[in-house]
């Protein structure tokens, strides 16, 4: 049963309507018996829309274009970084505050206990309900998020513990509060220091990757996507508005992006796409987790080898590696090979 | 997207397209009185009425700040591709290349003032708004690498409308990718100087250029986060009229000074003098 269903979710839920109404009938002893007396075999026909439905899923999640993903990795019941943490580290402890101003809960983080390791985890928060978006205003950090990020790395790395990062933010808070708490340079600080700490560092997009505000706490080592989730220079809508005046061509500026977890990995941009259960990572929460949870710690497995200034030196190499550009004759005045 | 005292301002915007002023005259984007172009030449391209920072190609910045002569570019070959198969990206680059005469929208090399020698990044608006893209990118990242190997000071003129669209994600990679050359650069103990020049906004904002040692910028910028169209966060609040500007970031404290161009290069040459000399409080 579908909660909360997409556009292109509906033919699905409707099927699941059907399949309940059938339910129904068959636990009504009086409504089963007058079934049965019309030649209606209800077991037979639940099992056969059952198998429509699981073949309709399996055909729409199989052609979702980009800007459902996006869809997808917006969804309200999708579970957001709390949620993981809860399912994949135990004894866990929020810290909170930026030791300037301010503790953002767009941010949120703290140390936990991860199998044998202690670790620090953070990550973007949203929220399901009104009140939940505004305290999280809706996963879009301030400078004092983006401060209280660093600050826990630097604990991390003063106690030699890698940290494991969520990703999960439209983008950062761009108001004028912001601006004047200055969002640009603590997102700055923050990506240059990331790049130099000497701990582990995983990152996982597990929904929106929403530009500079992503990027400011996803300078991984290890940079993972969750199958429906997605990671952009640029909201859809904040593209479509710049390329065309039109806000509302955002699905067609998201498949022009190129923002899904399947490109990026295809960019060579992030190391692995991870599986989602069928119908997204909101259909089975605790699938997903276990899931996550495994790649993690194969990522942290194969990191702990690697000396401090090994893990800076690769790093460093891996961002600083990425782009594509060509080299043309300067002496020619056709420089453009495009 | 009410934007308060936003467009109470005169458009810079609407300026960008006589920065380089041709003919005799030209009407100024800061005051609209008429000025004879050699008068505004004379003054470095800053308007005298009313001290409106006209945009300086890359010729007239190099000229304005580098000893005469001093200017080798390095990198000029890196050029950029569409990765993405961007709709009417590669049209875009051939225009702007045929307009600008360059491969991207950024020159850097090495030179000198007053005999100081240094590596120089000079963004350029008029290529693709000076956008962000791989070439962006790599420029900056070989210039700060050059800068660290040979232990010369980075200077960097900003002019960005941030990270570029078209490249997508390696675009948003390009603040990492700056950054951590910035932080090579840092570790390095290298200076590194950015001047903030019109407009420098977005995900440039967000990486190289907010991590300057020392960062300047020029009168009138618009300097700051996110842009006009793509976010509209700011509904019912009344903005200053200097928002996003860079006398509103020297406020917040983002910013070292606002230096009018005609001071730019002694300021320059004096902060290279505080980095380059011996003196004999060094160890």
């Amino acid at each position: 049963m579908l909660s909360n269903p997409l556009d292109f979710e509906k033919p699905i839920a409707e099927l699941d309507d059907l399949i309940n109404e059938l339910k129904k009938v068959s636990a009504d002893p009086a409504e089963r018996t007058e079934a049965v007396t019309n030649g209606i075999d209800i077991e037979a026909e639940i099992s056969r829309f059952e198998s429509a439905r699981e073949q309709m899923a399996r055909q729409v999640y199989a052609n979702l274009t980009p800007w459902n993903e996006v869809q997808m990795a917006r969804h309200v019941d999708r579970p957001y970084t709390l949620d993981y943490i809860g399912m994949i580290f135990e004894e866990f402890l929020e810290l909170h505050g930026d030791r300037t101003n301010a503790d953002d809960p767009a941010i949120v983080g703290g140390v936990a206990r991860f199998g044998s390791r202690q670790v620090v985890v953070m990550g973007h928060q949203k929220a399901r309900d009104l009140k939940g978006r505004q305290l999280r205003n809706f996963g879009s950090a301030r400078p004092a998020g983006f401060r209280k990020a660093l600050r826990l790395m630097k604990l991390a790395e003063k106690f030699h513990r890698p940290i494991i990062v969520f990703v999960d933010t439209p983008a950062a808070e761009a108001n004028l509060t912001a601006e004047e708490d200055g969002i640009s340079e603590t997102i700055a600080v923050c990506l240059r220091e990331m790049v130099m700490l000497t701990v582990p560092i995983v990152v996982a997009v597990i929904g929106e990757g929403g530009s500079g505000g992503a990027l400011g706490i996803a300078v991984g080592d290890r940079v993972l996507m969750l199958e429906h989730s997605v990671y952009s220079v640029i909201p859809p809508e904040g593209c479509a508005a710049i390329l065309w005046n039109d806000r509302n061509r955002a699905a067609e500026a998201a498949g022009a992006l190129k923002l899904t977890a399947k490109h990026a990995l295809e960019f060579g941009l992030v190391d692995s796409v991870l599986e989602e259960p069928l119908g997204g990572a909101h259909r089975n929460p605790t699938g997903m987790a276990a899931q996550l949870k495994q790649a993690i710690l194969e990522s942290l497995a194969e990191l702990a080898p690697l000396s401090s200034e090994e893990l800076i030196n690769q790093r460093y190499e891996r961002f600083r590696n990425m782009g594509r550009w060509i080299e043309v004759d300067s002496t020619t005045d056709s420089a453009i090979q495009a | 997207m009410a934007r308060g005292g936003w467009f109470s301002r005169p458009s810079r915007n609407s300026g960008s397209q006589i920065n380089v002023p041709e003919g005799l005259w030209s009407k100024c984007p800061g005051c609209s009185e008429i000025t004879f172009n050699k008068d505004l030449e004379r003054n470095l391209n800053v308007c005298p009425k009313c001290s409106y920072h006209h945009r300086l190609n890359l010729q007239l910045r190099l000229s304005l700040t580098v000893d005469e002569g001093s200017f080798e570019e390095i990198n000029a070959a890196v050029a950029s591709v569409d990765p993405l198969s961007f709709p009417d990206y590669s049209v875009k680059m051939k225009r702007d290349t045929a307009k600008t005469g360059m491969n991207d929208g950024i020159t850097t090399g090495r030179a000198k003032i007053e005999g100081r020698p240094l590596i120089i990044g000079v963004a350029d608006f008029g290529f693709m708004g000076g956008s962000m893209g791989s070439v962006a990118g790599e420029k900056i990242v070989r210039a700060m690498e050059t800068g660290a190997a040979e232990a010369k000071p980075v200077v960097l003129f900003t002019a960005s409308g941030g990270a570029r669209m078209q490249e997508g994600l390696f675009s948003l990679m390009q603040m990492a990718k700056t950054s951590a050359g910035a932080a090579r650069l840092d570790r390095a103990g290298v200076p590194y100087i950015v001047v903030l020049t019109h407009p420098t906004t977005a995900g440039v904002y967000a990486s190289y250029a907010s991590l300057g040692d020392v960062i300047l910028a020029e009168p009138g910028a618009t300097v700051g986060f996110a842009g006009l169209r793509v976010g509209n966060q700011n509904m019912g609040v009344k903005l200053p009229d200097d928002f996003q500007t860079s006398e509103f970031q020297f406020r917040c404290g983002m910013v070292d000074r606002v230096v009018p161009r005609k001071e730019l290069r002694t300021t320059l040459s004096r902060l290279l003098a505080f980095f380059g000399e011996e003196t004999e409080n060094a160890q």
